[in-house]
């Protein structure tokens, strides 16, 4: 099949991909992952608070002393310093924090888990109920045009929209608005598509308070005609998030999308010891979505398991931009070109029943 | 009436742990608690179709491998989301070594 036989891609949750998906059985498919003696990847799964728990009152003692900062120096420069580390502790962190209690497998206390979701949650304007039901799908279907709705790039690729990303103005532009249609006007289709009819009130209610804290800081502001409160509450989604969207963007950029060999659509990449712990490891992407029960402090351990069998790791963000830029380029006029990364002499080779029939051309 | 159907040996699932078993075309996770006892479940999780036997179970809870749902395997209570339904649950019986699970 030649690229221009392929239909266009519709990323609409309920559209011709969708339904296409759901035909072919690409959607909700039985995924390759990499063999692991039952006994290790017991061992890897299991839960423990310690590693949580020290990095959470670190990640709220530095989002209480970056305020505190902020506020005292309020109205010179020095307290942009303080802005700023504040800024990614609230904007780009807590995505982290979200992403990894979401799961349920940063502490091994449920309600600790909880806690700390809803409060990343509210951090990132993100409807707790809504995103915990987006995320199961991303899992479920990663990559796979019209189902998984946590698509950063589609194709082809609008570059002006994610250079804009890094601002954190697009995110906020549209998490804003949902949260207060959400609360006055309830969910709409695509948001049903995968939030079950029992969760939709729970949604609605959770959107109803993000909606009355962001309403009361507003009000906050107004009284004591000042911009400071905005800036500790709802800004730092605007100025903040820049971290997110640089560790965020690389997960899957420039990969294949509709395959089910996460392999094929998911990046590893190295990094520095400050951003993995803003990240909480979530550099070892394809491990993390080939086994999700692994809890951020083992993924280093199962990377050095299962390396064998998946792509040379990027060794830097930077090598990772490099590689992905001239591809996203490529995919302006070619939207199904993407990246193969070879695999190891020692690799199972890669799945790719779906995609050979779909996607032609590849980037070696 | 339950008709017992041998599903392993007492040996073959560690204590807090999971295995899977087939049988007639269906698919079983077969428990053993913290305590040493035993129980039974349907095998694939209600949400996605994922077999539980590849999660990981801690105390009285099992939590899918796929998006960490989690059921109480003791009654097949759902815990929260992503499950909403509930699993099946089968009596189990342990003689001379060897698990057994009571079919319909």
């Amino acid at each position: 099949m030649s690229s221009s036989e392929k239909p266009r891609r519709d990323y609409s949750l309920v559209g011709e991909s969708t339904r296409r998906a759901v035909e072919t059985g690409l959607a909700s498919a039985e995924w390759y992952h990499t063999e692991v003696p039952r006994k290790v990847m017991k061992d890897l799964m299991q839960r423990r608070d310690g590693p949580a728990i020290r990095d959470t009152l670190l990640w709220l003692a530095l989002l209480v002393g970056s305020a505190a900062g902020a506020i005292w120096f309020w109205g010179t420069w020095w307290c942009v310093p303080f802005f700023f580390v504040y800024g990614v502790i609230y904007g780009s962190s807590s995505d982290s924090r979200w992403h990894e209690c979401g799961h349920g497998t940063a502490f091994r206390t449920r309600w600790m888990n909880d806690v700390v979701y809803q409060i990343a949650s509210f951090m990132l304007m993100r409807n707790p109920v809504q995103w915990r039901w987006s995320h199961a799908r991303h899992h479920t279907d990663t990559i796979i045009v019209g189902r998984d709705a946590e698509i950063a790039v589609m194709r082809p690729p609008d570059l002006l929209k994610a250079a804009l990303m890094f601002t954190g103005l697009l995110d906020f532009r549209y998490a804003l608005p949902g949260l207060f249609r959400q609360a006055f006007a309830g969910l709409n289709a695509e948001e049903e598509s995968y939030i079950p009819e029992m969760e939709r009130h729970r949604a609605v209610v959770a959107a109803r308070w993000h909606v009355a804290i962001y309403l009361a800081t507003v009000a906050v502001a107004l009284y004591t005609w000042s911009f400071l409160p905005l800036m500790l509450v709802g800004l730092p989604r605007l100025y903040g998030s820049w971290h997110m969207v640089l560790t965020g963007l690389l997960q899957h950029i420039a990969l294949a999308d509709d395959v089910v060999d996460h392999r094929l659509n998911t990046r590893t990449v190295l990094m520095n010891p400050v951003s993995r712990w803003i990240y909480w490891n979530m550099n070892y992407h394809v491990e993390h979505h080939m086994f999700p029960m692994v809890p951020y402090h083992a993924l280093p351990r199962l990377h050095a398991l299962i390396r064998h069998d998946l792509p040379a790791p990027n060794p830097s963000m930077w090598h990772a931009y490099r590689e992905a830029w001239p591809v996203l380029l490529r995919q302006l006029r070619y939207e199904d070109f993407y990246l193969r990364r070879d695999l190891p002499p020692t690799a199972r080779p890669y799945r790719e029943e779906f995609h050979t029939l779909a996607t032609p051309t590849a980037a070696e | 009436m339950a008709h017992w159907i041998e599903a392993c040996a007492v040996d073959d699932v560690d204590e807090e742990d999971v295995i899977r078993f087939d049988h007639a075309g269906r698919t079983f996770a077969i428990y053993r608690a913290p305590d040493g006892r035993f129980y039974a479940t349907d095998g694939l999780c209600t949400h996605e179709k994922v077999h539980l036997a590849d999660g990981l179970v801690m105390d009285h809870v099992i939590e899918c491998p796929k998006h960490n749902g989690r059921f109480d395997y003791r009654t097949g209570a759902a815990k929260g989301a992503p499950v909403c339904v509930n699993l099946a649950t089968y009596p189990v019986k342990v003689e001379a070594g060897t698990v057994f699970i009571g079919l319909d």
